[in-house]
């Protein structure tokens, strides 16, 4: 079946089966592989996208139920002459990631989060990311990224 | 994954056509059907998406002062919405974790009955009224043990109609990897009596603790249950915890949440 959507506001189509998850739609599909699959049990959240507005998991959602939907990925958050986003410079700027498989569904998380609580206490950002898992264990710092770009100060015993 | 058929109705009489066919399942946010299906714990032939339904989203309130809230609403909109029942509304928001709210729906947790579920608790503990596509259940009749429920096949949960308590409280001891409970309580305090629902501890899935009920019903304080016991018979052991251990947690469970309420 033919399903019809606007991926970081292009409209794209694609041919998809019942089974076409999201995240295989944006990553065969579409080409675009900063969509990350982890588990692939919607545990770890590398694959952590936005569909009409809404923080979800790619790899559980079908590509099928996103026809006219409003898909934001981690491509999309950078402006078009590459200049990064204020999370993704804070990500840079607080080495909030080691291996960096986990960053795109952290950035799109936080996206999420800073869109509907602006100025996060610590413990909601640790709360916010229960469902992302990063292997290299690396959460303070990507606590202390999400922190300063909410543009609170980042207290020194922050995440220690 | 195999493949299968999707289709996305969106009204309530096609999604239940849609569901005559054989081998269909219906599929609320997916959040426990995706996962499962990728198992091959449950292989539908087809699946039938009741996100698209608009009537079956949202939150309002009858001529009851009940709490109406269509089965496709996600915990996310649960959370925020049903002010009107604060603990409810604090047991959405403690689902899963933040995108599973945005996608798993009220629906499909009662429909599923997951023994270790949030949702189940609070429909039994309220004596909420379960609606689907032909009928009306009463909570008391609806949950039938581990993953069964008084649903039919190819029945959809369309609504769920939740009195509101004069006091009412969940408190859920997680199991911190997965998020669902390994024993949650939810007391519900009525004119007429208190309600005492208990999921994640019983191998028969969500069930009322009647002795509970009665003490807080007479004395609605932790002090109440002090003489209580609960039996481990019949409770889940795993590697998490022995059934003794459940039936000791949910008692502890339930005083917090007379102190909450």
């Amino acid at each position: 079946m033919k399903v019809t959507m606007t991926v970081n506001g292009q409209t794209r189509t694609g041919e998809v089966e019942g089974r076409t998850l999201l995240s295989s739609f944006l990553r065969e599909n579409l080409g675009l592989t900063g969509t990350h699959v982890g588990c692939d049990t919607s545990q770890c959240g590398a694959c952590v996208v936005h569909v009409d507005g809404k923080d979800v998991k790619a790899c559980t959602m079908f590509a099928a139920e996103c026809e006219g939907a409003e898909v934001a990925t981690i491509e999309g958050q950078s402006a078009p002459d590459g200049t990064l986003n204020k999370i993704q410079q804070a990500f840079q700027d607080y080495h909030g990631l080691q291996c960096g498989f986990c960053t795109p569904g952290m950035v799109m998380t936080a996206a999420a989060l800073l869109r509907d609580n602006p100025t996060p206490t610590e413990a909601e950002v640790r709360e916010y990311l229960e469902g992302n898992i990063c292997r290299c264990t690396g959460y303070h710092n990507i606590v202390r990224a999400i922190l300063a770009a909410s543009g609170q100060e980042v207290p020194a015993v922050a995440a220690e | 994954m195999y493949n299968f058929d999707i289709e996305t109705p969106s009204t309530v009489k096609d999604a239940v056509a849609a569901l005559k066919q054989e081998d269909a399942q219906p599929l609320g946010g997916g959040q426990t059907l995706i996962p499962t299906m990728k198992q091959r714990l449950a292989m539908p032939s087809a699946l039938v998406s009741l996100k698209g339904i608009d009537e079956m989203r949202g939150i309002c309130e009858d001529d009851d002062g009940r709490l109406c809230i269509g089965g496709s609403t996600t915990h996310a909109e649960v959370a925020a919405g049903a002010g009107k029942y604060p603990a409810l509304a604090a047991l959405a928001g403690q689902i899963g974790d933040p995108a599973v709210r945005n996608r798993g729906t009220i629906g499909g947790s009662v429909a599923n009955n997951d023994p270790a579920a949030c949702y189940p608790a609070a429909v039994l503990a309220s004596g909420a009224t379960v609606t689907t596509d032909r009928r009306e259940i009463a909570a008391d009749d609806y949950f039938q043990g581990m993953f069964t429920t008084a649903l039919e096949e190819g029945e959809i949960v369309t609504e769920v109609k939740f009195p509101v308590p004069e006091k009412a409280a969940y408190m859920k001891f997680e199991q911190p990897a997965s998020r669902f409970a390994l024993v949650g309580v939810f007391v519900a305090k009525f004119a007429d009596g208190v309600r005492v629902a208990v999921t994640g501890a019983s191998e028969e899935g969500v069930f009322r603790w009647s002795e509970a009920e009665a003490a807080l019903t007479s004395d609605f304080s932790a002090g109440a249950l002090e003489g209580l016991s609960l039996s481990g018979d019949g409770m889940i052991s795993d590697l998490h915890g022995s059934g003794d251990y459940r039936a000791h947690i949910v008692k502890v469970m339930t005083k917090r949440a007379v102190e909450a309420a």
